[in-house]
């Protein structure tokens, strides 16, 4: 069997303005080519106005067994959001 | 990477105004003469997009790779657009209360108007493309000048089609040459796809009386105004991809006349058999 | 249904602590991602299912593939290239969902060619006429969704993704089905009669893809456990049944069971099981188009081979190129 093409992750941006977002993934043999198929591939219903393309090998994810260590401590600071804060409806513009 | 067409391509009705002095005029309120040639000239565009798109989409389900699956399903849906279009102007420009499935399902061969490159059976994945870039690069060049035609209706179909055929090119240009120049088997069978396809690019930019008459009129360019750019084009395509550039192409004409190869019959028969059997069916 | 009789991989013996973390996580409601731990059956049932999702999707394309170049105007033409178009786009999801589990894309099509894998049985049934064209966007499509709505919620997390985005796309394709049956059914006589034929040829293969009953199965009860499996295929066929006979009806068509009944009872239709046996000589291989479906995949993966490798040749050595240059520059 021959050499697969590489997987690449795929990352387009909907409209002017939003962060990209991962959509999914395809194989191609460079780089180039991956956002030509992505393009193809993603955007056949006028998905998006911008294409990144990451080799998936590439990715450093964060360990899943860190899960606890890195995300809970921001679980209890709820003074980060908004509804923390008692406002009387009064006030306007809020 | 050579010199491609840039693929965002700025806005081109803008474009057309700008070259145009005022705009385009009403050429065919001013010359209804004019109609029975440009009723062909449609009918030349639209088979071609018709034939080739059809072509293209004998692949699916069939291609190398799921993606280019895809996109090549992508092309066909393109070009059937346009045939809907250029049909679509040619029932109305024709009067004769036809519609745009009557010119593409109930004429025979000797009526068709499209270039024999476009007719050319697939063959492998790689004479698909050759056969695709050959034509996206008079496509394009072709689009590019017709944004500016007399003709309203021509105008806005070009410039609608334009963003896609800027595509189209971009994309088989950059495959003919990472293919070219992959390995020895794919070189081979580019070269070999090329030599095949190349004798029937002459007809492309060989003109005749209606292509004179709806050029006069401001319609469409001269076909032999666009050979020396598409040439260029072409040439520098095939030198990155490391192919060489056969001889002659001024072979096999005669599609745009109605003399087709064997093929194109077949091709026919099977797209039109089911309005051919069910006469007067709506489907 | 695109995937069926999935073996499930339960675990033998007693239930480890992993494990019972697993399904307590599985049990909120919590999706399970790529790199997290996962019990070894749990990954291997995954890839099944998946994969022999994903193949239905690429041999699907073929039945409806065959119509294309006949479609009967412009606009079925683009509707029914478009549609199938997708079919590979939603493989290509799926298959992507599938390598998240550790097995490539090349790995799953050498199972699909040299017949290890399965996809689902209806494919090998052939598409005869334009009518097909209806019945196999009405009922198999129906069908397939049926199954693949509840399958968004599934538990791991990149078969979710894919499923919502597949569905999301698919809203289409039920519906341009009907409307070619609703066109055939009040259209000519020699319409309506291909569209009463191809509901008499789909019905019982439509019914076969939600798969044999599974009441019983204990493959079904752990994929159910592990919500890679959300109904059972009875109740997912009944569903369907209920909901495709007020649609016949709607066309002037017949369903083709004499003993179809609705049953006030139960709050849905009596109907007519199908021919099980034809049901495993089907996935046996013995099919009408077995040979032939899975003949053109083949044909298309060798046919592709220099294609593939011609283009990773260039990026190599576009690759040197550039390191080359970046050196020169140094």
């Amino acid at each position: 069997m021959s050499k697969e093409w590489p997987l690449w992750e795929i990352f387009i941006r909907s409209q002017n303005g939003l962060n990209h977002r991962h959509v999914g993934s395809l194989h191609a043999p460079d780089a180039e080519t991956a956002i030509l198929n992505a393009r193809d591939v993603y955007t056949r219903r006028k998905e998006g106005v911008s294409i990144w393309v990451v080799k998936a090998v590439d990715i450093t994810a964060s360990q899943p067994s860190l899960k606890g260590p890195i995300f809970d401590p921001a679980e209890d600071k709820v003074y980060r959001h908004p509804t923390f804060y008692d406002i009387p409806d009064d006030v306007e513009h809020m | 990477m050579p010199s491609l067409p840039d693929m965002t391509t700025p806005n081109v009705a803008e474009l057309a105004r700008d070259q145009g002095g005022q705009g385009p005029r009403d050429v065919l309120a001013e010359t209804p003469e004019l109609k029975p040639a440009l009723f062909e000239w449609l009918c030349r565009m639209g088979d071609s997009t018709l034939v080739l798109g059809h072509r293209l989409s004998e692949w699916c389900g069939r291609g190398p790779a799921l993606e280019e699956d895809i996109a090549v399903a992508n092309v066909a849906l393109d070009l059937i657009g346009h045939t809907q279009m250029w049909l679509g102007l040619a029932a109305e420009v024709e009067e004769g209360g036809r519609s745009v499935d009557d010119l593409a399902y109930l004429r025979d061969v000797m009526r068709f108007r499209n270039i024999k490159l476009a007719e050319l059976p697939n063959g492998d994945i790689g004479r698909t493309l050759m056969r695709q870039f050959l034509f996206d690069a008079w496509h394009h060049l072709m689009l590019e000048r017709l944004v500016q035609s007399s003709v309203t209706e021509v105008a806005e179909i070009a410039a609608k089609a334009l963003k896609e055929v800027t595509y189209h090119l971009g994309r088989s240009s950059d495959l003919v040459i990472r293919l070219g120049d992959g390995t020895a088997e794919s070189h081979a069978r580019m070269q070999e796809a090329l030599d095949l396809l190349w004798p029937y690019t002459g007809e492309m930019f060989t003109g005749d009386a209606v292509d004179e008459t709806v050029a006069e009129a401001g319609v469409a360019p001269r076909p032999e105004d666009l050979r020396a750019a598409w040439t260029a084009l072409v040439t520098e395509v095939l030198f990155e991809a490391t192919l060489s550039v056969p001889e002659n192409g001024d072979v096999h004409r005669g599609g745009k006349q109605g003399r087709h190869t064997e093929h194109l019959g077949y091709l026919l028969a099977e797209m039109q058999f089911l309005q051919r059997a069910y006469p007067g069916a709506e489907w | 249904m695109y995937a069926q009789m999935v073996k499930s991989e339960g675990s033998s013996g007693e239930e480890t602590p992993e494990e019972r973390e697993f399904q307590d996580r599985i049990d909120r409601g919590e999706k399970i991602e790529p790199k997290e731990w996962m019990p070894a059956g749990y990954r291997k049932t995954l890839i099944r299912q998946i994969s022999q999702h994903a193949h239905s999707e690429i041999v699907g394309q073929l039945p409806e593939g065959n119509w294309i170049t006949r479609a009967p105007t412009l606009e079925r033409k683009q509707i029914l290239l478009a549609k199938v178009q997708d079919e590979a786009g939603h493989g290509l999801y799926l298959y992507s969902a599938a390598e998240t589990l550790g097995i490539s894309r090349d790995e799953m099509y050498e199972q699909l060619h040299s017949g290890k894998a399965k996809y689902s049985s209806i494919f090998n049934y052939p598409t005869l006429t334009w009518a097909d064209m209806g019945a196999v966007g009405w009922l198999v499509d129906g069908a397939a969704i049926m199954n693949q709505v509840p399958l968004q919620r599934t538990s791991y997390g990149p078969y979710s993704r894919a499923m919502i985005r597949i569905c999301k796309e698919e809203s289409f394709h039920q519906r341009q089905g009907y409307h070619i049956m609703m066109k055939m059914a009040r259209g000519t006589e020699a319409q309506r009669e291909m569209a009463q034929d191809a509901l008499n040829r789909f019905w019982y293969p439509a019914l076969m893809m939600f798969g044999p009953s599974d009441a019983n199965s204990v493959h079904s009860e752990q994929s159910m456990a592990w919500k890679i499996k959300i109904n059972t295929n009875d109740e997912l066929r009944q569903r369907f049944v209920n909901e495709t006979v007020p649609q016949a009806e709607f066309l002037g068509l017949e369903v083709p069971d004499p003993d179809l009944a609705w049953n006030e009872e139960k709050g849905g239709y009596d109907f007519s099981q199908p021919d099980w046996d034809e049901f495993f000589e089907v996935l046996k291989g013995n099919g009408p188009c077995n040979k032939e479906r899975l003949g053109a995949r083949v044909k298309a993966w060798e046919d592709g081979a220099w294609f593939r490798d011609g283009l990773t040749a260039y990026a190599e050595k576009a690759s040197a190129r550039r390191a080359a240059s970046a050196t020169a520059a140094e």
